[in-house]
C-alpha cells in the first residue's frame, strides 16, 4: 500500500527459530510512526514472540536464533555492532502483567533515568517523575503520595505506573504485550484512552487477543496465524473487507 | 433397609490407642526443647549460685581452678565473636557470589553439576573440617605470616575462622539460591526493558528484591558459626585472650564447655558447671538469631507468596 | 559476545558511549561471582587432594623380616625373641603377640624363624619418608635390611580388624566401626519410628491449633540448635538423671536421635504430602477409616520419600561429633563394645582422638579414617538419591 506515513520500524524477511522449531517465518512489515498497530491472531500465532523481536527481548532466551532485519533509523538493530541495552533504551515495553518494582511509586518511575544518565537527582529528576505520571495518566491519583510502594496500587493504576516508567526514558517505539488482559473493564478504557494520546508522541506496537480493542484503538492491524503473517493493513480494512480468507475466519470467529 | 452399623468397641479403642501413639510421639520434640532448656537450666542456676552472674557476663578474667577462682567470660565472647566475623567474612561474599552466579548466570546444565558439589560441602563432618583446619591450615597461616613478617600462632583465630566460614559457605549459598530464584522473572524483565545491562538488573532490582531471603540467610549462618564445636577444639585455642588480632589464639565457648565438661573435676564444681552458664548462653543467643532468621523469611515469603522454601 | 565496532561510530545510532563503563562494571559483577564460585569448588578439590594425598599411605604398612626364636625363654620375655638390633625397629605391639602365635602354631616352638613383623612406626614414617624419629644406627640399619629385602610396605589390614591402641602402628578403626554401627542401630530404633509418627500425626491427624503450632515450631527450633547443647541434655538427664551408662551406644544413641528427629520428621511430612489426596478420597469412599486408609494406601505410597529422608538423616548422624563428646565417647577405646551399654566411641571421634595425638603417623590414619568415613557417607547419600529417583512416581 502507498501512503505518506513514514516508516519507524522496517521489519524485512525475520526468521526466528526456537532451537529446531521454526518459529517465525519471513515477516516482512513496516511499522509507522506515531501509530498504533495492533498485532492479532490466535494463541501460539507468533504475534509475542515478534513483538519481542523488534526490542531485542528474545536474545534473553539462549535456543533463540534469529534472521533477517529490523531496521530502526536507518540501522538494523541486528547487526553485530549494535548493543542491545542501547535498543530498549529507545525502543520500551509494558507487559501483560503490570509489573511495578518493590520500589516506591517515585523510584519506580526514576530508576532507569537516574542510570541512564538523563537526569540528575533534585529538581530535573522530580520535574521528569511528575511528567511522566501525568502523560500516564496517574499523577492526580498518587501526586500526594510518591514514596508509597508501586505494589500499594490497583492493578489498573499499576499498569498505568509501568507505562509512566516505560516512558521516562523518553524511548520513540513503546511495545505493549497484552497491556489490558490481566486488568478490569474501567482499567481498560482508561488506557485504551491513554493509548491514544501516547501515539502522538510515540509509536506504539500493541499485541492484543481482543479483536474489538484492536479495531477500537489500533491505526494498522497486522494478522498472524502459525507464525506467518497472512495480513497487514489499515485496521478498518482488516476488519470490514480483508484480503485473505483466513484473516476473514479469524476476525469472524470462526476459528481462534 | 438396613441401618447403617455403628463402630464395634474394639474398633474404636484400636483406633483411640493408635491415635494416642501418634500424639505421644509426636509430644517428644516439645519435651526435647524443653528438656535441653531445663537441664542446662538447672545446672546453669546452680553455676550462678557458686559464682557471679554479672561478672560473668561482664567479667575480663578467666581463672578457674584455684582460691578465689574467677569466671570472667568476656574474653570467651569475644573469641568467638572473632572467630564467628572471621567465617562470616569469607562465607557471606564467597557464599552469595556463588549463588547469584548459579541463579542468574550459569546455565542449567552447569547449574544442575554445580549445585549438588556444593551440598557436598556441606556434608563434610566438622569433624573431618578440624582436622584440616588443624594439620593444614594452620600452618600454611603461620608459614605465610611469617613470609609477610608477621608471627602467628598455631592455633590462630584465622585458622579456624577460614575453615568455619567455608563449612557455613553452603549455607548462605543454598537458601540465597533459593530466594533469589523466588523473585519473580517479571522484575528482571521489566529492568532489562527499560535498558539496564543484566548486572545493574540483579544489583538494583533482584537483590534488594530477595534481601529478607539472604538477611534469613546470613543470621542462620551466623547461629551456625557461633555454635560450631569441632572446628574450634581442633584448631583453635584453649586459652581465654581478649584480642582483635586474627593470627593469635583465642577460644569460644563451645571450646570451654567441651573443656569443662572432660576433666576429672567433680561434676558441681564451678569448673564443670560453668560448662552449663555457657551453654545457656549459647542457646539464648542461637534463639534469637533462629527467631530473627525465621522471622526475615516469612516476611520474604509474604512478599512473594511463595511456599516452596 | 557482540564486538563493538568502534568505526561505525559515525552512522550507528545505537552507538551509546554512556554504555561502555555500565557494562564493564557489570562484567566485573559476573567475574566476581564467578570467583566466588570457583573457589568454593576449588577448596573442595584441594581438600580432597589433601585428604587423599595424607591417607592413602595408611593403607599400607612397613613390615621388616627378622629372625624369631621361640622358646621358653622368649615366650616369658618376649623382648628377647630377637636379637637387640632389631629392638627398636620392630613393633612392641606385634612382640607382644609371640605367646599367641605360638599357640596358633606349635610346630615353632624351639625353632628360630624369619618372621614379617610389624614394624615400629617410626620406621613406617622414615621409609614414607615423613618426619620420623630414628636414630642414625636404626635408620642404617633399615636401609641395609631394605637392600636385602628384608622390607616391605603390606596393605594394612591391622587398620580395619585392630580397635585403637597407644601404639600408632597397631592402632585400628574396627572399634569405633563396631561403636557407630551399635551407636546408629539405636538413633534409627528411637528417631525412626517417632518421626515418622510425629510426621503422621502432623499431616493426617492433626488439626490446626495451639498444640499443632507449638510441635511445629518446636521442631523447627530442634533443627537449628547447636548440637553440642544436645550433649548437655544427654549428660544432664540421660546420664545424671536416668542413670544410664556413660560413653555407651544407648546413651550416644537416644541423643543423637532427637538430633536427627527433625530431619525426619519434615522429609516424611514432605513425602506424605506428596500422595494426591484422591487416594485418601478413594479410601474413605469405600468405607475405611482414617488410620486404614493412611496405613494401608498412604504410608505404602510415601515410604520412599520417608526412606530417603531417613537415610540422609542416618548420614548426618553418622558424622556428629560434639554431642558425644559431651556424653563421654572419647575415652580410650581398644575393644570394640560386644552391648550397647558398654562404653564405645564412634568413628569421628576416635578421628577426633587420633588427631590430637602427638605421633606422626595418626596423621594418616586419621587422614585414611576420614576417606573411610566419606566414603560412607557419600554412598549413602547416592543410595538415597538413587531410592529417591527410582521411586519416583509421576502423579
Amino acid at each position: 500500500m502507498s501512503n505518506k506515513n513514514s516508516i519507524k520500524i522496517d521489519v524485512n524477511e525475520l526468521n526466528l527459530w526456537y532451537g529446531e522449531h521454526h518459529a517465525l517465518h519471513n515477516i516482512t512489515v513496516p511499522l509507522y510512526e506515531n501509530k498504533i498497530t495492533a498485532l492479532i491472531g490466535p494463541s501460539g500465532c507468533g504475534k509475542s514472540t515478534f513483538l519481542r523481536c523488534l526490542n531485542r527481548m528474545n536474545d534473553l532466551i539462549s535456543s533463540v536464533k534469529i534472521d533477517g532485519s529490523v531496521v530502526i533509523d536507518k540501522k538494523n538493530i541486528y547487526d553485530k555492532d549494535v548493543d542491545e541495552v542501547s535498543v530498549r533504551k529507545r525502543v520500551g515495553m509494558v507487559f501483560q502483567q503490570p509489573n511495578p518494582f518493590p520500589k516506591s511509586i517515585y523510584d519506580n518511575v526514576s530508576y532507569a533515568p537516574l542510570k541512564h544518565g538523563q537526569v540528575k537527582k533534585g529538581k530535573d529528576c522530580n520535574e521528569l517523575v511528575e511528567r511522566s505520571l501525568v502523560d500516564a495518566g496517574l499523577w492526580d491519583e498518587v501526586k500526594d503520595k510518591l514514596n508509597e510502594p508501586g505494589t500499594s496500587l490497583s492493578g489498573g493504576q499499576q499498569q498505568r505506573l509501568c507505562i509512566a516508567r516505560t516512558i521516562a526514558v523518553k524511548p520513540e517505539i513503546i511495545l505493549m504485550d497484552e497491556p489490558t488482559s490481566a486488568l478490569d473493564p474501567i482499567s481498560t478504557e482508561k488506557i485504551e484512552a491513554l493509548m491514544l494520546e501516547l501515539k502522538k508522541k510515540y509509536s506504539i506496537i500493541t499485541v492484543t487477543h481482543n479483536m474489538q480493542q484492536a479495531a477500537r484503538v489500533a491505526d494498522y492491524t497486522a494478522f498472524f496465524h502459525l507464525g506467518k503473517l497472512i495480513e497487514y493493513d489499515e485496521t478498518e480494512v482488516i476488519f470490514v473487507n480483508p484480503s485473505n480468507k483466513k484473516t476473514e475466519d479469524y476476525i469472524t470467529g470462526r476459528f481462534g | 433397609m438396613h441401618s447403617f452399623e455403628s463402630k464395634n468397641r474394639s474398633t474404636v479403642i484400636k483406633e483411640r490407642i493408635i491415635k494416642t501413639l501418634l500424639i505421644t510421639a509426636s509430644t517428644i520434640s516439645i519435651l526435647t526443647t524443653f528438656g535441653i532448656l531445663f537441664s542446662i537450666l538447672f545446672e546453669a542456676i546452680a553455676f550462678f549460685e557458686l559464682r557471679s552472674f554479672w561478672y560473668f557476663l561482664t567479667g575480663t578474667t578467666w581463672s578457674p581452678g584455684q582460691v578465689g577462682s574467677q569466671f570472667g567470660a568476656v574474653p570467651i565472647f569475644t573469641g568467638t565473636f572473632m572467630i564467628t566475623l572471621i567465617a562470616m567474612a569469607v562465607a557471606v561474599p564467597i557464599g552469595l557470589g556463588s549463588a547469584v552466579y548459579m541463579s542468574e548466570y550459569a546455565s542449567h546444565k552447569v547449574r544442575d553439576y554445580l549445585k549438588p558439589i556444593l551440598e557436598v560441602l556441606a556434608g563434610i563432618p566438622t569433624v573431618v573440617y578440624g582436622f584440616f583446619a588443624a594439620i593444614t591450615v594452620a600452618p600454611l597461616i603461620v608459614k605465610v605470616a611469617a613470609f609477610f613478617g608477621l608471627e602467628a600462632t598455631f592455633n590462630s583465630a584465622l585458622a579456624s575462622g577460614v575453615v568455619m566460614g567455608i563449612m557455613i559457605i553452603p549455607v548462605i549459598s543454598s537458601l540465597s539460591d533459593d530466594v533469589i530464584r523466588a523473585v519473580p522473572d517479571s522484575q528482571r524483565k521489566a529492568s532489562l526493558g527499560l535498558g539496564m545491562t543484566q548486572g545493574e538488573t540483579i544489583k538494583n532490582i533482584v537483590l534488594p528484591s530477595a534481601m529478607p531471603g539472604i538477611i534469613s540467610a546470613v543470621l542462620l549462618g551466623f547461629s551456625k558459626a557461633i555454635g560450631e564445636t569441632m572446628i574450634v577444639v581442633m584448631a583453635a585455642g584453649l586459652r581465654p585472650n581478649l584480642s582483635f588480632n586474627p593470627l593469635e589464639d583465642m577460644t569460644t565457648v563451645t571450646v570451654r564447655i567441651v573443656d569443662a565438661l572432660v576433666g576429672d573435676q567433680a561434676f558441681n564444681s564451678p569448673e564443670t558447671l560453668v560448662a552449663f552458664a555457657l551453654g545457656l548462653t549459647l542457646f539464648v543467643v542461637t534463639l534469637i538469631l533462629n527467631i530473627l532468621s525465621l522471622m526475615m523469611i516469612r516476611k520474604f515469603k509474604e512478599k512473594y507468596k511463595v511456599n516452596t522454601l | 559476545m557482540i564486538k563493538r565496532n568502534n568505526k561505525s561510530k559515525e552512522n550507528n545510532p545505537f552507538y551509546d558511549p554512556t554504555l561502555k563503563s555500565r557494562h564493564r562494571s557489570s562484567k566485573r559483577f559476573k567475574k566476581f561471582t564467578l570467583t566466588s564460585l570457583i573457589f568454593s569448588i576449588a577448596f573442595l578439590v584441594f581438600f580432597l587432594y589433601d585428604i587423599i594425598s595424607k591417607g592413602t599411605p595408611a593403607f599400607e604398612q612397613a613390615y621388616v623380616s627378622v629372625p624369631v626364636t621361640y622358646n621358653e625363654k622368649t615366650i616369658k620375655n618376649t623382648r628377647k625373641a630377637i636379637d637387640r638390633k632389631y629392638l627398636r625397629v620392630v613393633s612392641r605391639a606385634w612382640l607382644r603377640e609371640i605367646p599367641r602365635q605360638v599357640k596358633e602354631d606349635p610346630s615353632l616352638m624351639g625353632k628360630t624363624v624369619n618372621k614379617w613383623a610389624l614394624a615400629d612406626d617410626q620406621v613406617d614414617q622414615y621409609l614414607k619418608g615423613h618426619y620420623y624419629k630414628l636414630k642414625r644406627k636404626d635408620r642404617a640399619l633399615i636401609d641395609d635390611m631394605k637392600a636385602h629385602g628384608a622390607v616391605e610396605l603390606k596393605f594394612n589390614t591391622i587398620f580395619f580388624t585392630n580397635g585403637d591402641s597407644k601404639i600408632p602402628e597397631f592402632a585400628g578403626l574396627n572399634s569405633a566401626i563396631i561403636g557407630s554401627i551399635f551407636t546408629l542401630i539405636i538413633t534409627m530404633l528411637f528417631a525412626f519410628p517417632i518421626g515418622v509418627m510425629t510426621a503422621i500425626y502432623l499431616e493426617e491427624f492433626a488439626d490446626d491449633n495451639k498444640f499443632t503450632q507449638t510441635i511445629e515450631v518446636n521442631i523447627n527450633n530442634l533443627a537449628a540448635i547447636p548440637s553440642i547443647l544436645f550433649g548437655l541434655l544427654g549428660l544432664a538427664i540421660f546420664i545424671n538423671l536416668f542413670g544410664l551408662p556413660r560413653s555407651s551406644p544407648l546413651v550416644g544413641g537416644l541423643t543423637l536421635a532427637l538430633m536427627t528427629l527433625p530431619i525426619i520428621i519434615v522429609s516424611s511430612r514432605a513425602a506424605l504430602r506428596a500422595v494426591p489426596d484422591s487416594i485418601r478420597q478413594a479410601g474413605y469412599g469405600l468405607g475405611l477409616t482414617k488410620i486404614e486408609v493412611t496405613r494401608d494406601h498412604v504410608l505404602p505410597l510415601a515410604f520412599p520419600g520417608i526412606l530417603t529422608g531417613s537415610i540422609i538423616g542416618l548420614a548426618q548422624a553418622m558424622g556428629e561429633t560434639a554431642p558425644l563428646i559431651i556424653i563421654g565417647m572419647i575415652a580410650f577405646i581398644p575393644d570394640a563394645p560386644s552391648t550397647v551399654t558398654q562404653a564405645a566411641t564412634v568413628m569421628p571421634a576416635q578421628l577426633f582422638t587420633w588427631a590430637g595425638m602427638p605421633e606422626r603417623m595418626y596423621i594418616e590414619k586419621t587422614a585414611a579414617g576420614i576417606m573411610v568415613l566419606l566414603t560412607v557417607l557419600i554412598s549413602l547419600n547416592a543410595l538415597a538419591i538413587y531410592l529417591r529417583k527410582k521411586f519416583e512416581v509421576k502423579w
